[in-house]
């Protein structure tokens, strides 16, 4: 397949996981959107271009991990796994029900395939941090990849784990920051009245730095860039990787971008039906220019 | 059906706010969740005075214990699954040993978390809160007494821990209801049974004894607002009286109230105590009413176990007193 080509099943991909998302959270009536949102494009390149991992053996011991660490976007994840073949599309329309596999936050006790139970912010990285240090341990030669939120990055714990990882020079450690620029709330900027940035331009970055961390940053919403970053990151050099996407929180539905109220929003219909309406004439661009 | 009033977390955000326009020492801090918890109100009322921590728990209740030892009265807000798990050093070593006058408040407190989950629900908050010493723990059932807890947590000079609910609720006290601090309260006399509830559960454990009433079982109801200082007299009163206890809790039946009631019952008034709840398990996502039919803490779930266990205990009595006899 050419390149273009690639990149245009990746975004048809990608439109679909949007679709699930939305369609999922307006069916449950509950759970987030904007943090799944931003998450779908570096979740569809993990799953269909980087992980090595065995959809129909989802145990296997040699594959490679996968935590969310910013569980509250599990929806996403399960969109994105279905969409590999982990389980049936329509199995996400049971997210958040009573008695579904799949939680409003990931279970692991519930979900093969799901590498770690989160949804307390920043523990998830942490654990990350263990499963690398055993595979090392074990010489087992799988890489462990944690995805975490710009906001999650104020837990002490993040930058615990950050601290360990560059000790025993986790090499096969590669978290992926969601800088969408949103928490759930946060700080009020006081010359705009909105919500601050969880952190300033170049801050995050720059602190991964400080911890010795190799640092790639990258347009999280470039699919192509993310193939090409994300196969980057897993070279081992020495030292941990963090692959820092710059983001937009409700990437996709104009309405959800850059706004915090979207955190955990559920849609109305007149919401959900312009929402899906913007999915599909992306979906349909892609088309005819495919 | 009784009417339903707006969640307590609105309520809390409303008191505090006017607290904080009323004493310049009271401050808010958030863990990232002011949009939850309510606690935003008073972003909006008092900028000055909320102070946003991010999303790092146990860094903000340590935050609020220097806070307080400079004079100010500091409200933590997140909710209660982060504020006691996360950050449950910093609150036995910064605020309950040192008696420092902080309230942690525990947002979204029992099963009902907007569709969240385990992570969210934590069913031994107030177990574990109840086990630190000098901590005050509250559970407010309603608007009402929500307004009058708070305010009372404002002027308490020492560590508190108060629940707050997520979701809109009934209204069970009128405007003349006072709140005192270490008092249960008598909602309703009973022959049979006296049923024991605290917090948002108690609006369900009322309607259940309606329930009961009319299947000729008579329970009456003791509501706990405080858990600690538990009103030990007015359980060894009600306990007395009927000689059979069920507590019920949007909580763990391990240690939460059940164990506290079981702890002062066995002490000083030993009856059959059955305590009702949520088993030794974690939670998960669901709709409120489908989470609460599965927990057994609908109003009819509650009457149905209340009913089972009264009729056991009876027959138990039956031949074991007709043995005794013989
Ligand atoms: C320990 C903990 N504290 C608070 C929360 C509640 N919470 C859920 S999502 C969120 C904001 C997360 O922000 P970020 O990591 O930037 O995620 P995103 O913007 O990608 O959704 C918060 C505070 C939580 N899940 N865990």
């Amino acid at each position: 397949m050419s390149e273009g080509a690639e990149e245009g099943e990746l975004r048809a991909l990608a439109c679909d996981a949007r679709e699930t998302v939305v369609r999922a959270v307006a069916t449950a009536r509950g759970g987030h959107l904007g943090g799944p949102l931003s998450a779908v494009d570096a979740l569809v390149v993990l799953y269909f271009r980087v992980l090595r991992i065995r959809p129909e053996e989802p145990t296997w011991p040699e594959r490679d991990r996968f935590v969310l660490s910013k569980g509250h976007s599990s929806v996403a994840l399960y969109a994105v796994m279905a969409l590999r073949g982990y389980f049936p599309l329509e199995e996400v329309m049971t997210f958040d029900a009573i008695d579904s596999r799949l939680q409003g936050h990931p279970d692991m006790t519930m979900l093969p395939g799901l590498d770690m139970s989160t949804g307390s912010l920043g523990l998830g990285f942490s654990a990350a941090v263990g499963i690398a240090l055993g595979a090392s341990l074990r010489g087992s030669s799988f890489t462990t990849f944690v995805m975490v939120g710009d906001g999650e990055c104020n837990e002490g714990t993040v930058w615990e784990g950050a601290h360990v990882a560059r000790r025993y020079r986790l090499d096969n450690l590669v978290a992926v920051v969601d800088e969408n620029g949103l928490q759930q709330f946060g700080w009020r900027d006081p010359a705009t009245g909105r919500r601050a940035r969880p952190y300033e331009a170049a801050e995050l970055a720059d602190r991964w730095r400080a911890f010795g961390w190799r640092v790639l940053e990258v347009d999280g919403h470039d699919l192509r860039a993310l193939t090409a970053v994300l196969r980057e990151s897993r070279a081992r050099t020495g030292a941990p990787t963090v692959v820092v996407a710059h983001t937009v929180k409700g990437k996709g539905v104009s309405f959800m971008e850059d706004d915090f109220s979207w955190h955990s929003r559920v849609p109305t219909a007149d919401e959900l039906a312009c929402a899906l309406e913007e999915i599909d004439v992306a979906r349909r661009a892609l088309e005819r220019a495919r | 059906m009784r009417v339903v009033g707006p969640p307590l977390r609105q309520v809390l955000g409303e008191t505090l706010s006017e607290l904080a326009g009323r004493d310049t020492r009271i401050v808010v801090l958030d863990g990232d969740v002011g949009s939850s918890t309510g606690g935003a109100a008073v972003e909006t009322a008092h900028p000055g005075r909320y102070l946003q921590a991010g999303i790092a728990e146990q860094n903000m209740v340590a935050m609020a214990a220097g806070l307080a030892t400079v004079g100010f009265v500091p409200f933590v807000t997140t909710f209660a699954c982060f504020a006691v798990a996360r950050a449950l050093d910093s609150i036995r070593v910064l605020v309950a040993q040192p008696g420092l006058p902080v309230t942690i408040v525990g947002g979204y407190a029992g099963l009902l978390t907007g569709m969240t989950g385990k992570t969210h629900q934590i069913f031994n908050d107030v177990a574990v809160m109840r086990s630190l010493a000098r901590m005050t723990v509250v559970a407010p059932a309603d608007q009402i007494e929500a307004r009058q807890a708070v305010e009372r947590l404002a002027a308490l000079d020492g560590p508190a821990y108060i629940q707050i609910t997520r979701e809109p609720s009934p209204a069970i006290f009128d405007e003349d209801y006072h709140f005192e601090l270490g008092r249960a309260v008598v909602l309703r006399d009973g022959d049979d049974l006296v049923l024991v509830s605290t917090g948002v559960q108690t609006t369900r454990v009322v309607e259940a004894a309606e329930l009961l009433a009319a299947r000729g079982v008579s329970a009456a109801v003791l509501h706990c607002p405080t858990v600690k200082p538990i009103d030990e007299d007015a359980l060894v009163e009600a306990a007395l009286g009927v000689g059979l206890v069920v507590t019920v809790e949007e909580q763990s039946v391990l240690g939460g109230l059940g164990g506290a009631v079981a702890e002062v019952l066995a002490d000083k008034a030993p009856v059959p105590v059955k305590r009702l709840g949520i088993q030794d398990c974690y939670g998960e996502s669901g709709p409120n009413e489908a989470l609460l039919e599965k927990y057994r803490l609908s109003a009819a779930r509650v009457a149905d176990d209340v009913e089972r266990v009264f009729s056991t205990i009876r027959t138990r009595k039956g031949p074991a007193a007709a043995r005794s006899r013989g």
